[in-house]
């Protein structure tokens, strides 16, 4: 019996995706695979986005536009945060995020 | 009437002085401070007597012949200030109150307090602290004074505070004698204990009568059908009115001031202070106010609790033949002086407790005042006179004193003038007012007035012991390579006083003060001084016999009443059972649990705040780590509980 994918596979992947990228951008120690674990997060919301679109919105095309300002979005914001990490490595002389404690008590 | 103005700078003359004196004193008027002081005593001094005069022969005496014979001395206000008001009849005043007896308290303090300023010009020539002196002096001159022309119960409270803490600064004037420090801080204890009682006193007096000033007060409590009256003397604690609680209780501030047993035990001791400071505060002015507050409250105290006057009369015969027993066997002669002056000042009490209001029953408290006056000159010339003596011999003890009247004549003829008239001798002052006195305690309680002649009996003795030991007894062993001992300004008060102690007995006085202030004739019964003055007599020929030329009868008589003799000689141990009572009972019992509830509980309970506040904080502030992904979780948990609560729990 084979099972046809529908809109809950479609969600449950993009969840899974969203909480990896939540669980990368926690642990990771280094800022680079930080910034990845960002870029999983977003694109998992694209993922969800396409999914209503085409499951529940069919003949409109919302969904997939915004997708398109979401990856715009991300490409941007990678831009910026790539400028701050240099500016951090410049300080600090390393990418380890456990190293920029200066605000603690 | 004079302006109030005028009335006014009677206190507050000293009040400026003090004030130049004390800031600028030691810098700018280093030998000048004692004329300042003396002159601006002198103005108050005129002042006082023009206000007297005035009053007593001019517009205090409110002449109603004609109408139910009421002619009596007003009692006047010519200034009040209401600085803080209760309800509309109760107000804290500053005010200023003429009365017979706040006009006699004025000329007496401001007689008194000059013969001393001038005395203090040659006695204390030389002094370190001159100018702070001086200060000190006329600071006590205004309290007294205010204390005296004050309108309003409370008003007198706060002079009362004011001359306690003068009387503390001046027996302490020599700091650096731990003795001169312990006896001020003594009388400063002692007297505000018996403040306390005072306070205590005041609060349940203007509790009933809704007034603090005192014509109100007196009104309220003498008028028959006031229901404030009537509401005091309903309300009872332990069986006894309320009313007369107040009083007892303004009488223990009273007894305090005035060295009345038991509250007397710092008056012996503030001889440490220098010898005009004794005389003008612990002979003539300060320790009479507890007489002046009964005095002043009088009408109450007879009219409407008696229990409380016979509370004043006991407490003062108590006291006067205490006095008189240890005085006998004293040899410093300030001590032998200052329980002369306790037992006088209770004479004085239980005149006014034998006293009934109005007319011939208010001789005894005409009696006190006029006692009030002689004793004032003949005490402050017996204080002054023991000055010169100890200037001359610079030692107070009468062992180390005799014959000195070869070198001190002024001094000598002085001090014999007061002895005879503290004995009570005619035609001295002393026998005038002691006359009186003995007569009202006749015409009301025998027991009292037999006390009080053995009392006087024995004041002649231990006066003229006294008067004995220091200019007969021995030959002087003085080098005499000493200064010009009989300088003018030591010598004019001497002089003063003594004209006063001699001629103040022929004052009509009963015309002047009397209990309800209508003149009071006093008729002289010379059958009834046969008693007290043939007792003196016999006072003074014994102790002619034992102390003119020096002999051992003294040693085997004290010897022979050994037992009795120590007691009187330790003053009865009372210094012995206070000691007692306060360091093991007080000190165990109260102040040392109460000390650790302070140190343990409460300031506990601060500090524990403070380390619980710290401990806490040490535990808490590693979550301000510094670390991006730590705050990351805290926001990303934070979203979820709140996506839970809002989704599922509160639709």
């Amino acid at each position: 019996m084979t099972i046809e994918p529908g809109l809950y596979h479609l969600l449950f992947i993009s969840t899974t995706l969203f909480f990896i990228g939540v669980y990368g951008f926690l642990t990771r120690r280094n800022l680079i695979t930080m910034l990845m674990s960002i870029e999983l997060i977003l694109n998992s919301v694209n993922i969800n986005f396409i999914a209503f679109n085409k499951y529940l919105w069919a003949n409109r095309l919302d969904g997939v536009m915004f997708t398109v300002f979401v990856i715009a979005i991300a490409a941007a914001e990678a831009a910026v945060a790539i400028a701050i990490i240099i500016n951090l490595y410049r300080s600090h002389q390393s990418i380890d995020v456990e190293k920029a404690e200066e605000m603690k008590y | 009437m004079p302006s109030a103005i005028i009335i006014a700078l009677i206190p507050l003359l000293p009040l400026f002085t003090f004030l130049v004196l004390g800031l600028y004193g030691r810098k700018v008027f280093k030998n000048a401070s004692g004329i300042i002081g003396t002159i601006s005593l002198l103005i108050s001094f005129v002042i006082a007597a023009y206000v007297a005069y005035g009053y007593f022969f001019n517009y205090g005496y409110i002449d109603l012949r004609g109408q139910f014979n009421l002619s009596h001395y007003e009692k006047l206000i010519p200034f009040k200030y209401t600085w803080l008001q209760f309800n509309e009849r109760m107000s804290i005043d500053m005010g200023i109150l003429l009365d017979p007896i706040s006009v006699l308290m004025i000329v007496v303090v401001t007689f008194v307090s000059l013969m001393v300023h001038i005395f203090s010009l040659g006695y204390m020539k030389g002094e370190e602290r001159y100018p702070t002196y001086f200060a000190f002096l006329s600071l006590f001159t205004f309290s007294m004074l205010g204390l005296v022309l004050s309108s309003n119960i409370f008003q007198i409270y706060i002079f009362w505070e004011l001359v306690g803490v003068s009387s503390f600064l001046l027996i302490g004037f020599y700091y650096d004698r731990p003795s001169a420090v312990a006896a001020a801080k003594k009388a400063f204890i002692v007297t505000r204990f018996a403040d306390l009682g005072f306070l205590i006193g005041i609060l349940i007096l203007s509790f009933y009568a809704n007034t603090l000033d005192f014509n109100a007060l007196i009104a309220t409590f003498t008028s028959p059908t006031s229901p404030e009256l009537h509401n005091a003397v309903v309300s009872s604690f332990l069986g006894v009115s309320a009313l007369t609680w107040g009083l007892a209780l303004v009488f223990m501030g009273g007894a305090g001031k005035s060295a009345m047993f038991p509250l007397h035990i710092w008056l012996p001791d503030a001889m440490e202070g220098p010898t005009p400071v004794s005389a003008l505060i612990h002979a003539a002015t300060m320790v009479v106010a507890g007489v002046f507050l009964v005095a002043r409250l009088f009408p109450v105290f007879s009219l409407s609790a008696p229990a409380a006057l016979n509370i004043v009369a006991y407490v003062g015969i108590l006291s006067a033949f205490l006095a008189a027993i240890i005085a006998c066997t004293q040899t410093d002669i300030k001590r032998v002086l200052a329980y002369s002056t306790m037992s006088q000042i209770g004479f004085m009490m239980f005149a006014l407790g034998v006293s009934g209001y109005g007319g011939e029953n208010g001789l005894g408290f005409t009696a006190s005042m006029f006692h009030l006056f002689t004793h004032a000159m003949f005490k402050a010339l017996l204080f002054l006179g023991a000055g010169v003596v100890i200037h001359f011999i610079h030692s107070n003890d009468m062992k180390d004193m005799g014959g000195l009247r070869k070198y001190l004549p002024v001094a000598h003829i002085t001090f014999l003038i007061a002895c005879l008239a503290i004995a009570g001798v005619p035609p001295f002052a002393g026998f005038f007012s002691k006359e009186e006195i003995l007569l009202a305690a006749y015409n009301n309680n025998p027991t009292i007035f037999y006390i009080a002649l053995i009392t006087s009996g024995l004041t002649a003795f231990y006066m003229f012991r006294l008067y004995f030991s220091i200019f007969w007894n021995k030959s002087p062993d003085i080098h005499t390579d000493h200064h010009n001992n009989t300088s003018l300004v030591m010598n004019l008060p001497l002089i003063l006083l003594a004209i006063g102690a001699a001629l103040a007995g022929f004052i009509p006085f009963g015309n002047f003060v009397s209990s309800d202030g209508q003149p009071l004739e006093s008729h002289f019964n010379p059958m009834f001084s046969v008693a007290p003055v043939t007792i003196g007599l016999v006072g003074i020929a014994i102790a002619w016999m034992l102390y003119k030329k020096q002999n051992n009868k003294p040693e085997k008589i004290a010897n022979s009443l050994s037992s009795i003799y120590k007691t009187a000689y330790r003053k009865f141990y009372i210094d012995e059972i206070y000691l007692f009572i306060t360091s093991k009972i007080l000190f165990n019992l109260v102040a040392r649990p109460a000390a650790w509830f302070d140190k343990n509980v409460v300031d506990g309970m601060v500090n524990a705040s403070g380390s619980v506040t710290q401990v806490v904080s040490a535990r808490i502030k590693k979550i301000q780590s510094g670390k991006v992904q730590q705050y990351a979780i805290y926001s990303l948990v934070g979203v979820i509980g709140l996506a839970i609560l809002f989704i599922y729990l509160w639709k």
